[in-house]
């Protein structure tokens, strides 16, 4: 065969305008979408426009006005990113863990308990070591997800959201025994984080309030660990092929009941990791409902972010500065930040949904031409 | 009822499915409709039975012009399509599949199944159907199911009926209770379209035959006039040779022995019963019979993706019967699975990626963790070439191509390894004439390097033309032996043991 | 040549199924719960458990129910071990799930006698209150029955309840109880058709597009509660709909109140679950609804509308949904609290699991998670030494342990899930 064609096969077709459309089109017109249909609840609500003007401002600098501000949307977006690595993990291999946030209370918990209960190991040691144990109480929590759905078929979906109904108990059970809980409280709070397993403050030298913490080294580590698991390694092409056709992988010999505990119990990990950056870079310690609802703003994490590592990192620092700004939003214009979650939903619907964005925006698509009929 | 196709042109996006097709359908008539696989019969027939709309053309009856919105329409204008891939709802009776959609009723839309089920005893009188109203569908044997498609499009008043490649999953024998049924429709004035690929069977039963290629007609005739060689080249565009080389038999070692072999499909029910069979090297055998008697859960075993529930499988002198799937790829297996689109490749996945489905651990492509894609790619570009895979690139998604340069991809993919055994369910299904002709080229050429071919098919022609010994499987057991080495064997006796009755 | 004539029946007794595979485990399964029963319960028995059959201001007044606490969990303990054994022995079929009902009956029966040991209990009162209990969980898994029969996936029944919730209280507060159920209903019916228009119009992934309409939910409830009730307490302020007894019914010896004291919702439920199934099962359109649910292709060239199905019985399913989700605050507390769903809505799509898609088994199956939620409400009161986390916890537990060990057997539409695209 010529060398011509043998160069023709080995092309990479450049982007096409499908996907083009699909990759950047589509969630750039979901934020704007969300974002007016978020300040048409607010003028519903009796918000006056003045103060939804405000509000928008108010997001605004709150999220990246100030030094403060893009501090703040990191320290919001790292546990994002990382719960929403897992997630996309998940994705990829078929696999609905909808579990993400009671993962990442299992793995705060446990990062917790380790951290206090070797309080004088050097830093160094302890550090990582209560990441790691964080990470490896999310993924066997979320491996028995895993293994229900492999041995029974049990759809992970509900097994993952009773798993995380049942975290929450636990973790109020477990805040309440004598040795995790604080000593001299009654409320359930537990013993603090020893200083050496805190995820030391990186800009403390600029203003001692900035909160963003090491832990964002730990996420862009992440990210690039899971680009490598997924592109690169032969577990993540196993993945990839579980979730695309579990039929066909399993013929070519992959086993699918190991594949699909690993994806959970690797979703989970990543998971658990975002609980033990909480708790070791903000908190320092853990309360009832310490993950605050992460896990779930990481599924709309994931699906904006397309499943790809790369789009998870961007679109938790846009979640993370949606988080910021509402705060900022709250404090300056006194609207609930509950209407971040509310535009948070709306941007996963119009994400998921492209062909809803092109039935609203006629224009700027080519008219597809898959329609039949 | 008389029936004219006037210039139907009906496409998809860029693709022309049927150009300027003009057909006459008239009462009394069965019009045979043959074309080979993608050539457009089934958008046509789909156009007259009201599922698609056509972009160009009209449609009459009886002279006068018709426009159908959607299948209520051709149903109530007396047209009743019974489908390929049946469209029957497995857990309901037959009764109420047969009503679906034209339901008697009560008061408060009570359905009245009394009503239905008389109504199915008189059109089984009528024809000699003989089918159960009140049996699940799921309980019912292929050949009764297509009955129960006739009964509905006749339970619905139609004049004309289309039949979509009914003979596919029947035994010769049903294929002739088959026709004798459809002589029965005609000759009480129905018009029939008789759709297939099978040369054979349309020239026996037609009274007129047209030809279609690549969307548009190209030939008609007599039946009484033509001969399988004359139809297969208006089919084609070119000649076509029906027999397939290869070099003179001459086995070796056993490739592959099974011992007793029981296999449980998924309701636990024994579908593969106390099976013995050998495959020699450099022979090629090949299984005929209906699907449903086994034959896919006998390669699920053979291939490891299925449990065996008793019995040995060796492969050479290893003992293969327990160990995984990718062990027995390592020890040199094939498999080229039946459901090719869901079984076989990945639609999302690029060609490359395809390419190494099931090679992708291989010290060739790995390096420790990790796999080693600029080698995938340097060999995916070989094995396209060699193996006549026709995709703009191999970072093309496997599922925009062709059905027959898929199957040319799992080929490659299967045959460019180093294998001993090569194990193929219905490798041809659905492909075009040429796609056929050089999968059969390949699986001979394997066959004359010394591999052993187990080979599953429905389509008798098939097995006869490239096997030499022909085993038949009837309620998952070998019922069967043939030696086709010598000569070809009696079909006929084929017929009767894939229907159950042996010597 | 002759074909071999080995009798299939004989060949598979021989063999290692899955069958028997799964009757030994049911079989160990029972075993330890015949220990369990034997060494966790045992030990505090001396004494009785007495179950109160009736109030003093019943008609008919029955005397309590005694329970020698000491052989009944002897007793208990023998009954399970038997079951476990006779498994091993000669289990397999419809032996194994029986023997696993009845096993984990009679496991509750000697938790519950233990734990009343020495103490009364009213089992009229558990009756009543697992009834109650049981309308949000069969009211969900009605919804989700009518909408998987038609192959649409629902994981928006939690939403669906808490924008009835939260319309109930809202209008129940301006309008009247009236007025908010009939709202509630609507709001339901609305997000009924959302889901249909993203899931059937826009083809959205079935599940992604019920998390999404849950988070959405939950958002803007959140959001006016916490923007809105604040300020203007009237708005959450609702009428709750009391009791209604049926005369002489509702008189009955202990399942007279459960069945024929209580308000709408109840009656309601139980009505809709009756209707369901006559719609479902014997009417003509849900013949067709069926059928659109297990071979939509085959409904399609029979000329039945694929899209208007789902459309109509996923609306129908949302406006169940929002008159279960009315319970929460005009049949129960009239005022309401966010997130007050707390997870039901996933226990009626377990529920709807466990009651094979039929609308009578989705009920039965409500009533085992009302049991279970009841009791653990009682039990806490009753001062057990089990933690009341590990309680709350029970019918979690219980929804993973239905939808592990029979999803396997039960068989959902087969359409289920996927979107039908019509060429």
């Amino acid at each position: 065969m010529t060398d011509q064609a043998t160069k023709d096969l080995m092309s990479r077709k450049l982007l096409g305008r499908t996907e083009f459309e699909d990759m950047i089109v589509v969630p750039v017109f979901a934020i704007i979408v969300a974002l007016i249909l978020g300040a048409l609840t607010m003028l519903a609500t009796n918000v006056d426009l003045a103060t939804v003007g405000q509000s928008y401002v108010a997001l605004l600098r709150g999220s990246v006005g100030s030094l403060n501000a893009i501090s703040e949307t990191l320290t919001s977006a790292a546990p994002l990113i990382l719960a929403g690595l897992g997630l996309a993990l998940g994705f990829r291999a078929g696999l609905f863990n909808i579990g993400a946030e009671g993962q990442l209370l299992m793995g705060g918990m446990a990062a917790v308990v380790f951290g206090f209960s070797f309080p004088n190991v050097p830093s160094v040691i302890l550090m990582p070591a209560c990441l790691m144990t964080g990470a490896l109480a999310g993924a066997l929590y979320a491996s028995i997800a895993g293994w229900l759905r492999a041995a029974t078929g049990a759809h992970e979906v509900i097994s993952t959201i009773m798993l995380n109904l049942i975290s929450y108990r636990l973790l109020d059970y477990m805040l309440r025994l004598p040795f995790v809980q604080k000593e001299g409280r009654s409320d359930p709070i537990s013993k603090s984080v020893p200083d050496a397993a805190e995820l030391p403050r990186l800009l403390t030298f600029i203003d001692p309030n900035l909160r963003v913490h090491a832990g964002i080294f730990v996420t862009l580590l992440a990210v690039a660990l899971v680009y490598w698991l997924l592109f690169k390694s032969k577990l993540g092409f196993e993945f990839r092929a579980s979730g695309e056709n579990p039929e066909a992988a399993r013929f070519a010999g992959m086993r699918s009941g190991l594949i699909i505990v690993l994806a959970m119990a690797a979703a989970g990990g990543l998971a658990g990791l975002a609980g033990a950056n909480q708790v070791l870079g903000v908190l320092g310690r853990a309360t009832p409902g310490f993950s605050a609802g992460i896990g779930f703003n990481a599924i709309a994490v994931a699906l904006l972010g397309r499943s790809h590592p790369v789009g998870v990192l961007f679109a938790g620092l846009l979640f993370g500065a949606l988080e910021a700004g509402g705060r900022q939003m709250q404090v300056d214009a006194g609207v609930s930040i509950d209407l971040i979650g509310i535009i948070q939903a709306l941007i996963i619907v119009f994400v998921a949904a492209p062909l809803l964005v092109r039935a609203i925006f006629p224009w700027g698509f080519r008219k597809s031409s898959t329609t039949r009929q | 009822m008389d029936i004219e196709l006037r210039g139907i042109t009906k496409r998809f996006g860029e693709v022309v499915a049927n150009e300027g097709i003009n057909l006459d359908i008239r009462a009394g008539e069965v019009l045979g409709l043959l074309g080979e696989n993608g050539a457009g019969k089934s958008t046509l027939m789909n156009v007259l039975s009201g599922l698609y709309r056509p972009n160009e053309g009209e449609i009459l009856i009886d002279g006068a012009p018709v426009s159908f919105e959607g299948p209520g329409d051709a149903i109530r204008a007396g047209i009743g399509m019974v489908h390929q891939h049946f469209m029957l709802v497995p857990v309901f009776s037959v009764a109420e599949n047969v009503v679906l959609g034209v339901e008697p009723t009560g008061r408060f839309d009570r359905l009245d199944l009394d009503t239905a089920r008389a109504q199915v005893h008189d059109i089984n009188e009528k024809y000699g159907l003989h089918v159960d109203p009140d049996a699940l569908i799921e309980t019912l044997p292929v050949g009764v199911q297509q009955r129960v498609e006739i009964i509905k499009v006749l339970f619905r008043s139609a004049d004309v009926l289309i039949l979509d490649e009914p003979t596919a999953v029947l035994t010769p024998q049903e294929v002739e209770e088959f026709f004798q049924i459809v002589r029965a429709l005609r000759d009480a004035g129905k018009a029939l379209v008789f759709i297939t690929h099978k040369l054979n069977e349309i020239l026996e039963i037609s009274d007129r035959i047209s030809v279609m290629r690549r969307g548009r007609i190209t030939g008609e005739g007599d039946p009484k006039k033509l001969d399988r060689k004359a139809l297969a080249e208006m089919m084609v565009g070119r000649p076509v040779s029906f027999d397939v080389k290869k070099d003179p038999y001459n086995p070796s070692a056993n490739q592959l022995e099974i011992n007793d072999l029981i296999v449980l499909n998924d309701d636990d029910e024994v579908a593969v019963n106390h099976v013995n069979l050998t495959v020699c090297g450099g022979e090629v055998v090949g299984i005929a019979g209906v699907q449903g008697n086994g034959q896919s859960t006998l390669i699920e075993a053979i291939t490891g993706v299925r449990r065996a529930a008793h019995g040995t499988i060796k492969m050479g002198e290893q003992d293969i019967t327990h160990i995984s799937v990718r062990a027995r790829h390592r020890a040199g297996m094939a498999h080229i699975p039946e459901d090719r689109h869901s079984d076989a490749f990945i639609a999302n996945f690029t060609v490359a990626e395809n390419m190494v489905l099931d090679t992708y651990y291989d010290e060739r492509f790995s390096k420790g963790l990790q796999i080693n894609w600029p080698k995938v790619y340097e060999k995916t570009v070989e094995f396209v070439q060699d193996f006549d895979v026709r995709t703009p690139s191999i970072f093309a998604q496997a599922g925009h191509l062709s059905g027959g340069n898929q199957q040319k991809l799992v080929v490659a993919r299967e045959l460019s390894r180093e294998t001993r055994l090569i194990i193929a369910g219905q490798p041809t299904r659905g492909l075009d004439v040429g796609s056929i002709e050089y999968i059969h080229k390949r699986l001979m050429d394997a066959r004359d390097s010394g591999d052993g071919l187990l080979i599953v098919s429905s389509e008798l022609d098939e097995i006869l033309a490239l096997s030499d010994r022909i085993l038949v499987m009837f309620k998952g057991q070998i019922v069967a032996e043939f030696d086709a080495t010598k000569g070809p064997p009696d079909k006929g006796a084929i017929g009767l043991a894939m229907a159950g009755v042996t010597a | 040549m002759t074909a071999a004539t080995d009798n299939p029946n004989t060949a598979s007794r021989k063999l290692d199924t899955g069958k028997e595979r799964q009757a030994r485990i049911v079989g160990a399964i029972l075993i330890v719960f015949a220990l369990l029963v034997m060494f966790a319960f045992a030990p505090d028995q001396a004494g009785n458990a007495t179950f109160r059959l009736s109030r003093p201001t019943d008609v008919w007044v029955l005397p309590n129910l005694v329970v020698p606490s000491g052989p009944f969990i002897y007793v208990s303990a023998a009954l399970l071990a038997f079951l476990g054994v006779r498994q091993f022995v000669r289990g397999g079929g419809k032996w194994t799930s029986l023997s696993l009902g009845v096993g984990l009956a009679i496991l509750v029966l000697a938790f519950l006698v233990w734990a009343t040991t020495g103490k009364a209990f009213s089992l009229t009162g558990m009756l009543q209150a697992t009834m109650v209990r049981a309308v949000p969980i069969a009211l969900g898994g009605l919804a989700g029955v009518l909408s998987e029969r038609v192959a649409v996936v629902n994981i928006a029944i939690e939403g669906m309840l808490l924008a009835g919730a939260f319309t109930g209280a809202l209008v129940g507060s301006v309008l009247g109880g009236m007025g908010g159920l009939v709202a509630a209903i609507a709001v339901g019916g609305m997000f009924g058709f959302i889901l249909a228009a993203l899931v059937v119009t826009y083809r959205m992934d079935q599940i992604i597009a019920g998390v999404v309409i849950n988070l959405f939910v939950l958002g803007l409830t959140s959001y006016i509660s916490s923007q809105v009730f604040q300020e203007y307490r009237f708005l959450n302020n609702a009428p709750v709909f009391r009791a209604i007894k049926i005369p002489i019914l509702g008189d009955i010896p202990v399942i007279g109140p459960m069945l024929f004291n209580q308000n709408i919702f109840v009656y309601g439920a139980l009505i809709m679950v009756a209707v369901a199934t006559y719609y479902l099962f014997y009417t003509r359109m849900g013949l067709r609804a069926r059928s659109v649910g297990e071979h939509p292709q085959a409904a399609d060239t029979l000329g039945i509308n694929v899209y208007r199905t789902r459309y109509v019985n996923v609306t129908l399913a949302g406006m169940v949904a929002g008159f279960g989700g009315a319970w929460f605050t005009l049949g129960a507390v009239g005022r309401f609290d966010e997130g007050m769903t707390g997870g039901r809505g996933y226990i009626g799509l377990a529920a709807m699991i466990f009651g094979r898609w039929h609308p009578v088994g989705a009920l039965m199956a409500a009533l085992v998670f009302g049991f279970a939620d009841s009791l653990q409400q009682k039990l806490a009161l009753l001062n057990t030494p089990i933690p009341s986390d590990f309680l709350a916890m029970a019918p979690y537990i219980a929804t993973i342990i239905v939808v592990a060990g029979l999803i396997g057997r039960a068989r959902a539409p087969a359409a289920d899930g996927k979107p039908y695209i019509k060429e």
